[in-house]
């Protein structure tokens, strides 16, 4: 924990320039009330009155926070302005999407290792298929499987988180597939071991390491996809249609409670990953 | 029961069949030239098979346009609408990201040079930036379009901010990277900080900055296109994409689309021919 001091100084400076933001930008709409009613703006009237507006260009930290408290804890989690139930749609549409990119970014890598074809016609278009910004698509998969008579918004939401997840697990397991020495599959092979035995025993424990790190980026994108499924495509829960509804009524406090409740979602699946691959390194045997 | 009875009797056999066959013929050749060692031609001939296939589909099953338009169809809108896709591509792409692309990026670089300096800012700004690139930034857009308004600026300011954090990140890795002799004998030199940094540590630092480049080209267009669905001018891919579903012209979106995926692809690549002129010393970019 030597790395916690600066940390905390540099969060400090950030909330500092924060404040000194927040009087800055929000001081003209103080000046204009002031000069409408013929008064005159003091320094701790400007202070005062540049943190408390209903409305302000930019909330003051304090303020973000008093509305997040408010998401979480003054609401039953029930509500639909509970920032609970909202959270928990998104995540639950995050969860599906990582779980489907998980299958199909190691289904896939299997294929490309084991099969040459694979590795030659479908790799370039999986890198062709990241340069796609998936918002792009995400109105049309919504029109799709409501076409296909699937109904609410989990699918479509998780297929956009999938689309952005399944990438760097591909990448990372075919990289971590492949990472077995040639000396270790020749022994294995003079062993007589059958290929179902040479890939359980030797190429998937090889990869751990790499799908792991894989994990970290695939949950934080996941979350990405999931909140931006649900910006272009109407919908009224979760985090994403909190923002879009923050903005709609005009109301900066619901989007920046809503921001702050993403990015602590995110902070604590990362979190959640890495606690995942110590136990399972640790049950592997992996000393550190 | 009824849909797998629908599967086998399609409306238009021969075009099933057809496209069916085509697949099959151009697969097997993909294996040939796949064994011979062929790269590129084997990624064309996959991409053509699978448009062969999306064809003979829609054609056979008597697909809606509505739901899915064949390829031929939105290939013909993407030429009849020419004019109209280059102003969203200059409105989306030129103005809004690549502005922003460049601005966030020379921040990042920047601010990372700035960092480096000190010891206590690097270790403070390290966990602090890595965490902040995994955030959701996206969420920042209703924000941004309120601040800056309906036009490409507020596109622009939210792509700076999203990839700031992960060009700071990856530069202050990379500045890290310069061989400890190196520096050591620049030092003997009695070279400037400012010599030692243009001369030794950026350029060193130039594969990792690459990578944070790479990176930062998809997350522009996703910024930019996703800023559009809160706020845009009657031009730009995110705004054409959400009121072209909104009237259900599909063959539009897809256009669309492909003008996204071609800018993004051409993004990418130039930023990797940039990546094998500037950085031809490393061992990645070297062939044997």
């Amino acid at each position: 924990m030597k790395s916690a001091g600066p940390v905390v100084v540099v969060l400090l400076i950030l909330v500092a320039v924060w404040y000194l933001a927040a009087v800055w930008l929000n001081a003209t709409w103080v000046y204009d009330q002031a000069e409408r009613a013929g008064e005159v703006v003091t320094m701790d009237r400007l202070l005062a009155e540049t943190m408390t507006q209903k409305r302000p260009l930019l909330p003051a930290p304090h303020q973000v926070a008093a509305q997040l408290w408010q998401g979480v804890a003054g609401e039953p989690p029930t509500s639909k302005r509970s920032l609970i139930y909202h959270g928990f749609v998104t995540l639950q549409a995050t969860l599906f999407g990582f779980g489907l990119g998980i299958v199909l970014g190691v289904g896939l890598a299997v294929a490309i290792v084991y099969s040459r074809v694979m590795d030659r016609s479908f790799m370039p278009w999986a890198i062709i298929s990241q340069t796609i910004p998936i918002v792009a698509l995400a109105p049309m998969i919504v029109v799709l499987s409501s076409a296909m008579g699937i109904e609410g918004r989990l699918i479509p939401k998780a297929v956009i988180s999938a689309y952005l997840s399944f990438f760097p697990v591909l990448v990372s397991m075919v990289k971590g597939l492949r990472s077995p020495d040639p000396m270790q599959i020749d022994l294995l092979r003079t062993w007589g071991a059958r290929p179902s035995q040479e890939f359980w025993k030797l190429r998937l424990p090889a990869s751990m390491p790499y799908f792991f790190a894989s994990l970290k980026v695939a949950i934080a994108a996941s979350l990405v996809g999931a909140i931006v499924g649900e910006l272009p495509t109407g919908a009224i829960d979760g985090l994403g249609a909190r923002m879009l509804i923050g903005s709609q009524f005009g109301d900066p406090l619901i989007m920046w409670a809503a921001l702050f409740a993403a990015a602590i979602l995110a902070g604590g699946l990362i979190l959640a990953v890495g606690q995942v691959e110590r136990v399972a390194n640790r049950r592997m045997g992996v000393r550190t | 029961m009824s849909f797998l009875a629908s599967l086998l009797t399609p409306p238009q056999p021969m075009w099933v069949l057809a496209g069916l066959a085509l697949w099959a013929c151009l697969w097997t050749l993909n294996v040939r030239l796949a064994a011979q060692g062929l790269r590129a031609p084997v990624a064309v001939i996959f991409g053509l098979a699978v448009l062969m296939l999306w064809e003979g589909m829609v054609r056979g099953y008597e697909v809606s346009p509505v739901i899915l338009p064949a390829p031929t169809a939105i290939a013909a809108r993407f030429v009849a609408e020419v004019p109209l896709l280059w102003g969203d591509f200059v409105q989306t792409v030129l103005k809004g990201a690549l502005s922003g692309l460049v601005i966030g990026c020379s921040a990042g670089i920047g601010v990372a040079v700035l960092i480096d300096r000190s010891p206590f800012m690097r270790a403070g700004f390290l966990p602090v930036g890595n965490f902040m690139a995994a955030l959701p930034i996206v969420g920042v857009a209703p924000i941004m379009v309120m601040w800056f308004g309906f036009n490409w600026e507020s596109k622009a300011a939210v792509v700076v901010i999203m990839v700031f954090f992960p060009m700071l990140v990856n530069t202050v890795a990379g500045l890290a990277a310069a061989d400890r002799m190196q520096v050591d004998l620049m030092r003997t030199w009695g070279a400037s900080w400012w010599q030692e940094v243009m001369r030794l540590r950026l350029p060193a630092a130039m594969p990792f900055i690459f990578n944070g480049l790479k990176i930062s080209s998809t997350l522009a267009l996703i910024g930019a296109i996703v800023a559009e669905f809160f706020g845009s001018p009657t031009a730009g891919m995110g705004f054409r994409i959400s009121t072209e579903v909104g009237r259900l012209g599909l063959d539009m979106v897809w256009a669309s689309i492909a003008v996204a995926a071609l800018a993004g692809s051409a993004l990418y690549g130039m930023i990797a021919w940039a990546e094998r002129r500037v950085t031809f010393w490393h061992p990645a970019q070297r062939v044997s």
